[in-house]
């Protein structure tokens, strides 16, 4: 593979792994402080479409992405209220999330199909990195959301493992009980990062359809927010391994543009049987973090799933 | 004056409870798309008397509706057997699909020539398997490696739908169809019969099927064995394993159940319907009869006779998705409904256990 080929495949990687990035960080701070939000799916692509729609009919693709993540963030707060404060069964909680997103999104984009973005997010260089033979195109010729993203690991990992907070948040996830006895506010907590999670994953969608593709297309999001929830577990829910795991899927994508065209330019594979990579994918990865997990005796919050009422086993 | 609610268990939740839970949130789920519809400058009892109209209202819309619940009662029940289980099945959509494909490659290139008597029950046995095996699969994963099963399951939905689209875009691609990805038509002899004239497509086979599984199911939950073994790993996991109940087995046998039926969906839908495989949305419209399936079942509270109704109210929900597109509406908003719904069955549950007392504060 020539330089310039490696250059494209690790762009383009980035540039489709971010809105999986996004949705990742997102989960692990809903599953960190206990709680499982199975609707990233219907957050992401609610997101996507209250981006493209706000950027369309603003012409503020700013304001569009604003919205997006706050849209996210109300969503969110359905399967905080149904599981937190109702106790109800997280799993159906978040697939009823996700069923309703997807039936919103195709009602209010019915409009936009088609339409093309007047104002999108563009690259932005920054300059001398830039120029940097592999290293340049791989991370510093990007978007801003995608700058915004990657300092979001380091900060996301110091919040989590370094701060009071982030000792609050773990030990909701891990022992509700006995953080409630020294304090902690354990509703608030779980409501705090499951908001978080839909913030975060509104933000991934949005990103898929102003900055990554800017178009809307019904359904969009393609199972990228159950691939989002793969690579949590993938991650060992820390957010510096949700990067590694979001760019490989991200590689993934960017391999297809290599192999789908016929030859010489490319293996002539069926561009449905490539379509078929990243599920596979998902799956091996999943068992690969579960794996993992099991192995080490650590990762999973010992919570997770389980609604915490004071007094109550 | 303070309101302070209080939650306590229910010592035994009564059917007339839960009867009277479900028909509340139903109703509460229509309220609350009546101000989505408002917001979309769409008259709500408008809205919903196309609908009803369209799916009860007639003998030819009555008629649509029964099409529709059919697939979705049959992957229903499968679904109940394994949410009893608490095994989270989600990918009915896709073992319907493998089902298809099955259905498909037996008519068109395993036994064509066939006569009915041999090549429908050969259809609909390889579309059981199919369906059973796309099941099996994540059931192993969860049951062995411990895999969450609500991942591998949708993983797999999109993985069949592919391989749909990979077929009839390349090897099944019909000779005789223009280049459209649609693969040849099937002999006459693997189509379903309908009713007599009149009473529209319901290939009736497929809907006695879906009655009989109904009944066997309901009996083979509450009266045998294998079925007690089914409930007691959903309601007490402890439990079973202290009364030396297979996991691994257990877990195999409702995926096995489940998957399998929703491949007997996915012929009944070829072989009553389409006559031929095609696009992925065109055999399950969206937002797929495998995904409603989940709320028919969460709706039914997992009784395969209460199943029965819940799937007609769905099929009639999805024909009136239809009538509605005419008042300018998308058919997206059916799954609308569909989220709403089992929203509000979720947080009724809570009502069928616990008790809300209200008391009063000075």
């Amino acid at each position: 593979m020539s330089l310039e080929a490696a250059e494209f495949l690790l762009h383009v990687a980035v540039r489709a792994g971010t809105p999986l990035l996004f949705s990742t960080l997102g989960e692990i701070y809903a599953e960190r402080s206990g709680v499982l939000n199975l609707g990233v799916e219907g957050m992401m692509v609610m997101g996507a479409v209250m981006g493209f729609g706000t950027s369309l009919v603003t012409e503020n693709v700013w304001l569009g992405i604003l919205l997006a993540a706050l849209v996210g963030g109300l969503l969110s707060l359905i399967h905080a209220f149904l599981s937190i404060t109702l106790r109800a069964n997280q799993t159906v909680s978040g697939i009823a999330l996700t069923i309703f997103g997807l039936g919103m999104s195709g009602l209010l984009g019915k409009a936009y199909i088609g339409a093309p973005l007047p104002s999108r997010v563009r690259a932005v260089p920054i300059p001398l990195l830039r120029d940097i033979p592999i290293l340049g195109p791989f991370l510093f010729q990007h978007d801003p959301l995608i700058y915004l993203s990657l300092v979001l690991v380091p900060l996301l990992w110091l919040l989590l493992f370094k701060t009071r907070a982030g000792i609050n948040i773990r030990s909701v996830g891990e022992n509700p009980a006995t953080a409630d006895a020294l304090g902690v506010n354990v509703h608030r907590v779980r409501y705090l990062c499951v908001f978080l999670g839909g913030v975060l994953s509104g933000l991934g969608g949005a990103y898929l359809s102003v900055a990554y593709r800017p178009a809307w297309t019904e359904g969009m999001t393609a199972g990228l927010g159950w691939i989002a929830i793969a690579l949590t577990i993938f991650s060992m829910w820390s957010p510096g391994r949700a990067l590694l795991g979001a760019y490989l899927f991200g590689g993934v994508e960017a391999l297809q543009y290599r192999l789908q065209p016929p030859p010489p330019y490319g293996l002539g594979i069926s561009p449905n049987l490539l379509a078929m990579l990243p599920y596979a994918l998902a799956v091996i990865v999943l068992l690969a973090g579960t794996r993992e997990t099991i192995r080490k005796r650590m990762g999973a919050p010992s919570a997770l799933g389980t609604p915490y009422v004071r007094g109550e086993k | 004056m303070i309101p302070k609610l209080k939650i306590e268990k229910r010592p035994i939740v009564s059917s007339s409870v839960t009867l009277a839970v479900s028909i509340l949130s139903m109703l509460l789920a229509l309220i609350a798309v009546a101000f989505v519809f408002l917001g979309y400058g769409v008259d709500p009892t408008y809205a919903y008397q196309k609908i009803f109209i369209g799916s009860f209202g007639s003998l030819t819309g009555f008629s649509e509706t029964i099409v529709k619940a059919i697939p979705l009662m049959i992957c229903g029940i499968g679904l109940a057997v394994a949410f009893k289980a608490l095994v989270w099945n989600i990918g009915a959509e896709g073992q319907l699909l493998m089902g298809a494909i099955a259905a498909t490659g037996i008519a068109l290139y395993v036994i064509p020539e066939a006569s009915s008597v041999l090549l429908l029950p050969s259809m609909f046995i390889g579309g059981f398997l199919a369906g059973a095996v796309w099941g099996v699969i994540p059931g192993v994963l969860k049951a062995k490696l411990k895999a969450n099963e609500v991942i591998t399951t949708l993983m797999m939905n999109y993985i069949a739908s592919n391989l749909v689209e990979y077929l009839i875009y390349g090897p099944w691609k019909g000779a005789m169809e223009w280049g459209f990805p649609i693969t040849n038509e099937f002999p006459l002899s693997a189509w379903l019969p309908y009713l007599p004239i009149g009473m529209g497509r319901i290939h009736y086979p497929t809907l006695i099927l879906a009655l009989s599984l109904a009944v066997l199911t309901y009996v083979f939950i509450m009266r045998t064995t294998l079925g007690f073994e089914v409930r007691v790993m959903g309601e007490n996991p402890d439990a079973a394993k202290y009364a030396g109940m297979s996991y691994f087995k257990t877990v195999i046998l409702v995926m096995l159940i489940s998957g399998g039926l929703a491949g007997l969906a996915g012929v009944g839908e070829v072989a009553g319907i389409h006559h031929r495989l095609r696009y992925p949305k065109g055999i399950s419209p969206p937002p797929g009869y495998g995904y409603t399936a989940i709320i028919v079942t969460c709706l039914g509270r997992l009784n395969p006779l209460a199943i029965i109704l819940s799937s007609l109210l769905f099929g009639g929900l999805l024909v009136g998705g239809d009538a509605i597109q005419v008042i300018g509406l998308p058919f997206a908003a059916i799954g609308l409904f569909n989220g709403a719904i089992l929203f509000f069955v979720l947080g009724g549950e809570l009502l069928t256990r616990y008790k809300i007392i209200i008391r009063w504060r000075g």
